[in-house]
């Protein structure tokens, strides 16, 4: 690759990211602009950075941000990637936020917010059946759904707890699974 | 608000930010857990509200706890509560990125991601429980919870556009 990005062409980059990728599909679209119009790392790199970025604590997007700033920029431009990632969306939300407080004994913003809740909760719900149709397929990891789902929702376990006890078994399992093919 | 307040907004959103494995909302039963139900920073209600505005603004949904920051404090919570979420993780991704070789396959990681998975989307799913559960949620409330279920299960429709719809339903249904 030639010459690196400056700082501030990575911080654009993912400011566009963020605010185009307008409900959900975030990892898709930094992908395309990462890879296809940009050229900053291969399709290969960005995969197994993805598959390093999920594995590793933090939100995916944010830590995609850091991965590709480190790499064509240091820490200068990881800082930068995550700063272009979250400015304006923060200002968003803060401005929703600030919107919302104002008004929150209004009747009409009251139902709105019921039902944006409620349809909210239906989108997690959507995104735990699409991805467990996929994963959910063997007894093991239906069981660990199952009792991660009861420890966080119903026991309201802390999660340090939850994944304690969960996180090796499910280790241990997808391990000798993965050793044995 | 406090000297001991801004500190135990870093110690909750640090804390968190180190144990948000899976992504999605897998940290929200979490969060809600410790603003909610340990230190009361803000009402159940408040938490359904500021999660689903957080769904529908753009960005990574983690800007979830800008909102409870600033509950909690003002813009200087905000700010903290972002940045304690953000960093820890963050200098932990940038340590990795140098130590592990990018194009590496490697069977362990392999084994982390998808023994982690299906505890990820428990937590996924729970998170959508605990806003329900915590919230008197109302009849209409459960119709639209079930059509958006269906239809971003089904459907490839913009999440975004379900989540304001559902808004827009609630409104027009009135005292609902």
């Amino acid at each position: 690759m030639s010459e690196p990005p400056s700082a501030w062409e990575l911080a654009r980059a993912f400011n566009r990211i963020a605010l185009e990728s307008f409900g959900g599909g975030l990892s898709a679209w930094s992908r395309e602009v990462i890879v296809r119009e940009r050229g900053w790392v291969t399709d290969e790199e960005f995969l197994s950075a993805s598959t390093i970025c999920r594995i590793l604590p933090g939100a995916n997007q944010v830590n995609m941000a850091v991965f590709v700033g480190m790499k064509l920029r240091g820490v200068g431009g990881a800082v930068a990637a995550v700063i272009g990632l979250c400015l304006v969306p923060m200002v968003i939300v803060l401005a929703a936020g600030a919107i919302y407080l104002q008004l929150r004994d209004n009747h009409a913003l009251r139902n709105l917010m019921r039902g944006m809740t409620a349809a909210a909760v239906g989108l997690t719900f959507s995104v735990a059946w699409r991805q467990g149709r996929t994963l959910l397929t063997a007894p093991v990891p239906l069981l660990l759904f199952i009792l991660s789902l009861v420890m966080a929702a119903a026991m309201r376990a802390p999660l340090w707890l939850t994944l304690l006890l969960l996180g090796p078994f499910g280790f241990a399992w997808a391990w000798r699974r993965e050793t044995a093919s | 608000m406090s000297a001991q307040t801004l500190w135990q907004i870093c110690a909750v959103f640090g804390a968190a930010s180190l144990l948000s494995f899976g992504g999605g909302n897998a940290i929200v039963p979490q969060l809600q857990l410790q603003t909610v139900v340990e230190h009361q920073w803000l009402t159940a209600v408040q938490f359904a509200d500021s999660f689903a505005i957080a769904q529908v603004a753009p960005g990574p949904s983690v800007l979830l706890v800008t909102l409870l920051g600033y509950h909690v404090a003002g813009f200087a919570g905000a700010l903290l509560a972002t940045v304690a979420m953000i960093l820890p993780a963050a200098i932990l991704v940038a340590i990795m990125s140098r130590v592990w070789t990018i194009g590496e396959h490697s069977h362990w990681h392999v084994a982390v991601e998808r023994g982690l998975a299906p505890v990820a989307i428990g937590l996924i799913a729970a998170s959508g429980i605990v806003i329900a559960g915590t919230v008197d949620h109302r009849p209409i409330q459960w119709v639209i919870s079930t059509a958006a279920t269906l239809l971003l299960s089904l459907t490839k429709l913009n999440p975004v556009l379900v989540v304001a719809g559902g808004g827009l339903l609630a409104m027009a249904w009135g005292g609902a």
